[in-house]
C-alpha cells in the first residue's frame, strides 16, 4: 500500500493529492532501497561512479524541489550553492587535510547560510523575478570563483585535485564502492530528514506560504522568515550535494558550476514531478542518463535528440515521474481486484 | 443578549477608535470609531465600498490607518506586524475564501494551529520526541474541531476539490484552530443559498456560545445580520452611519436612505 495508491482509494470523486503526497509509501521505498543497494554488486566501476552521480544529483534536485515544490519559490541559482558547497569540502581536504566525511556537514551549514542570506533580498521578488534574480547568482559564480584573490584557496582557472578516500576499516571494496556507499547513506538519511520536515509544522507553513502568503500570514506565519529559511534549507542539501559531488568527481573547477548545471537540476525538478521528492531520484536519471542514449541515437544532433525526447516527456507527463507513478498505482489496483 | 449586557460592564475586548484609511485620495474610511465587548456578535453593514472589508483589513493589520488606534485588551495592535495578530487572539476569515488550496482540510486547519504551537527546522527535521508529543496532541486538537464543523468525511481531501459552502466551513474550522478570542468574519454568507444561510447563522450563534469566541460579523445579508448580530454598526462613505441594536440601526432614518435612496435625490 503505497501513497500513491491512497489518491485513488481515498476519494476518487476529487482530484486529490493525499495527506503523504509528497512520499513513497513503506513497501515501495523498502524495494526502492534494495535496488539501490545491490545495484552497484553487478556493475564496472564506471558505471558505480555514474550510480553515485546519480545519487549526488538526485540530492540537489530534491533541494530544489524542497524550495519550489515547498515554499513555491523558483531558483535558477542551485548551481552556485552547489559550487559553494563543492569548494568548501574541497578546500578543507586539501589546504586543511579535514576528513572527507566531516567536510560535509560543514559545506552544509556554509550553504545554508548563504542560501538563508541570499533568501533576504530574494524577498521582495517572486515567480519569473525571483527566478532571474537566481540566475544572476548562477552566472556570477564561475568568476567568483576565478578571482585571482582567493586563488591561494581555491585554486583559480586551475581548480583544486580532490584526493579520492579509500574504504575504512580494510573493508575490501573498490574506492568508487565505497563512496557509492557512503553517498547512499547521506541521501538516505537527508532524504528522511526533508520527509520529516515537509510534514512537520515548519513544512506546513512552506506550503501555506506556496499555496496563499496573505492567508498564510493571517495564520501567525512570519512569512519572510519561512521563504528565507526555505532557501537556506534548500542551498544547505545542495551544498551537502556538491561536497560529495567534489570527492566523487575527484576534482573542482569553475567551469563545472555554470548555469547549465542550474538548468539541468531545474530540469531534473520537473521530470521528477514538482513537489514530489522520490521523484527527485527520477529526475536525476533523466539528467545523467538521457544526454547519453541521445549521443548513443546520433552524435551529431545528440543535443536535438536531447530535446524532442524532453519535449516528449513533458507534453506526455506534464506532471512528470509523479504522474507515471499514480497511473502505475491505477494499473496495479486494477490488476489486484481482477 | 444577556453575555452582551455581562460584557458591557468591563472595558471592550476590542477598541477602535477613530481610524481613517486614505488610499491616494480617496478617503476609505472616515473616523470610524466602535466598541467590541466579550461575547458579543457584532455585525458591521453598509453598502458596496462603505469602507467595511477596509476597516476588517486595518483589524488584521493588511493596511495600515493613518490616524488612530485599535486596542485589544487595551493594548495597540498597530504596532504588530500582520503575522503575530493571530497570537493575540484575532482570527478572521476571507471574503472570497483564502484557503491553502493544495492542502488537505486536516493540514488546512494544522496550519490555523500555527500560532499556537512552536518548531525549529532542525527538530523538525528529526521528528524529535517533543516534536512527535506536539504533532500527537496537535492532531487530538485538529480532530475535534474537524468534527465540530461536520468535516470527518472530507478530512482527508485536498480543498481545491470541494464545493464551495464545504471550503468555507473548513475556513471556520481553520480560524477556530488558533483559539481566538475575536473572530473576523468576511461576507460569509456570500455565494450561499437560502437554506445554507439559515444553517450558517445558526453555526454563527453556536460557536459564539460554546466556543465563547467574539464575532464581527461583515455581511451583506440583512437577514442574517438581523437575526443573529447584538449591536450593529452601520458605515457608508467610509464614516459611520448609526450603531445600535438591529432594529434600531435597520429603522434609522440615514441607513434607509443609504440602502434605499431618498426622494430628494
Amino acid at each position: 500500500m503505497s501513497a500513491v495508491e491512497d489518491v485513488v482509494t481515498e476519494a476518487p470523486a476529487v482530484e486529490a493529492v493525499p495527506k503523504r503526497a509528497m512520499t513513497l509509501g513503506y513497501g515501495t521505498s523498502l524495494v526502492m532501497l534494495g535496488l539501490l543497494i545491490v545495484a552497484p554488486m553487478f556493475v564496472k566501476n564506471f558505471i558505480i561512479f555514474q550510480l553515485t552521480m546519480l545519487l549526488i544529483y538526485g540530492l540537489a534536485v530534491l533541494a530544489l524541489n524542497i524550495l519550489t515544490g515547498g515554499s513555491g519559490q523558483f531558483s535558477l541559482g542551485q548551481s552556485a550553492f552547489y559550487a559553494v558547497g563543492a569548494y568548501t569540502s574541497a578546500i578543507l581536504m586539501e589546504h586543511v587535510g579535514m576528513n572527507y566525511a566531516l567536510t560535509l556537514p560543514i559545506a552544509g551549514i556554509v550553504c545554508f547560510g548563504f542560501g538563508f542570506l541570499f533568501g533576504q533580498p530574494a524577498l521582495r521578488l517572486s515567480g519569473v523575478y525571483l527566478a532571474l534574480a537566481t540566475f544572476a547568482l548562477a552566472t556570477a559564480m564561475p568568476q567568483l570563483l576565478k578571482l585571482g584573490y582567493f586563488e591561494h584557496w581555491t585554486g583559480g582557472v586551475q581548480g583544486l585535485v580532490v584526493t579520492k578516500p579509500d574504504a575504512p576499516f580494510g573493508l575490501p571494496m573498490s574506492q568508487d564502492m565505497w563512496l557509492y556507499y557512503f553517498t547512499l547513506v547521506v541521501t538516505i538519511a537527508i532524504y528522511i530528514f526533508s520527509v520529516n520536515l515537509l510534514r512537520s509544522r515548519s513544512g506546513r507553513a512552506f506550503m501555506a506560504i506556496r499555496d496563499n502568503e496573505i492567508a498564510a500570514s493571517a495564520m501567525g506565519i512570519d512569512v519572510a522568515l519561512y521563504k528565507t529559511l526555505a532557501f537556506g534549507v534548500s542551498a544547505g542539501i545542495t551544498g551537502v550535494a556538491g561536497g560529495l559531488g567534489a570527492i566523487t568527481v575527484q576534482f573542482v573547477a569553475p567551469d563545472g558550476y555554470t548555469i547549465s548545471l542550474a538548468i539541468n537540476l531545474f530540469l531534473g525538478m520537473v521530470v521528477g514531478g514538482v513537489g514530489w521528492l522520490p521523484g527527485s531520484i527520477v529526475g536525476s536519471a533523466f539528467i545523467i542518463f538521457v544526454p547519453n542514449i541521445a549521443e548513443g541515437i546520433s552524435k551529431g544532433l545528440s543535443g536535438a535528440v536531447f530535446g524532442i525526447l524532453l519535449f516528449l516527456v513533458i507534453f506526455l507527463v506534464p506532471h512528470g515521474a509523479r504522474q507515471v507513478a499514480i497511473v502505475a498505482q491505477q494499473l496495479i489496483g486494477k490488476l489486484k481486484k481482477n | 443578549m444577556t453575555q452582551a449586557q455581562l460584557g458591557r460592564a468591563q472595558d471592550p475586548l476590542l477598541a477602535v477608535r477613530d481610524v481613517s484609511v486614505v488610499f491616494g485620495g480617496i478617503i476609505a474610511l472616515n473616523g470610524v470609531s466602535f466598541d467590541m465587548d466579550q461575547g458579543q456578535i457584532l455585525g458591521l453593514i453598509g453598502p458596496n465600498g462603505a469602507g467595511k472589508t477596509t476597516l476588517f483589513n486595518c483589524l488584521s493589520r493588511l493596511y495600515q490607518p493613518s490616524s488612530c488606534d485599535i486596542l485589544m485588551e487595551g493594548q495597540s495592535i498597530l504596532s504588530r506586524p500582520p503575522h503575530r495578530i493571530a497570537e493575540i487572539g484575532i482570527g478572521r476569515t476571507f471574503q472570497n475564501v483564502a484557503l491553502f488550496p493544495n492542502l488537505s482540510v486536516l493540514d488546512n486547519v494544522r496550519v490555523g494551529t500555527h500560532s499556537r504551537t512552536n518548531s525549529d527546522i532542525i527538530s523538525d527535521s528529526l521528528r524529535l520526541a517533543w516534536v512527535r508529543r506536539g504533532e500527537a496532541e496537535l492532531n487530538e486538537r485538529v480532530h475535534e474541531i474537524v468534527s465540530y464543523l461536520d468535516l470527518d468525511d472530507v478530512a482527508h481531501v485536498t480543498v481545491s476539490g470541494l464545493p464551495f459552502g464545504t471550503q468555507k466551513r473548513v475556513e471556520l474550522a481553520r480560524a477556530l484552530a488558533a483559539e481566538p478570542k475575536i473572530l473576523l468574519l468576511d461576507e460569509p454568507a456570500g455565494g450561499l443559498n437560502h437554506e445554507e444561510v439559515h444553517v450558517l447563522g445558526d453555526l454563527i450563534r453556536r460557536i459564539r456560545d460554546e466556543r465563547h469566541v467574539t464575532i464581527l460579523l461583515v455581511e451583506h445579508h440583512m437577514g442574517l445580520v438581523m437575526s443573529i448580530a447584538d449591536h450593529v454598526v452601520a458605515l457608508n462613505f467610509g464614516r459611520k452611519l448609526a450603531e445600535g441594536t438591529p432594529a434600531a440601526v435597520q429603522s434609522d432614518p440615514d441607513v434607509i436612505r443609504a440602502y434605499l435612496g431618498s426622494k430628494d435625490q
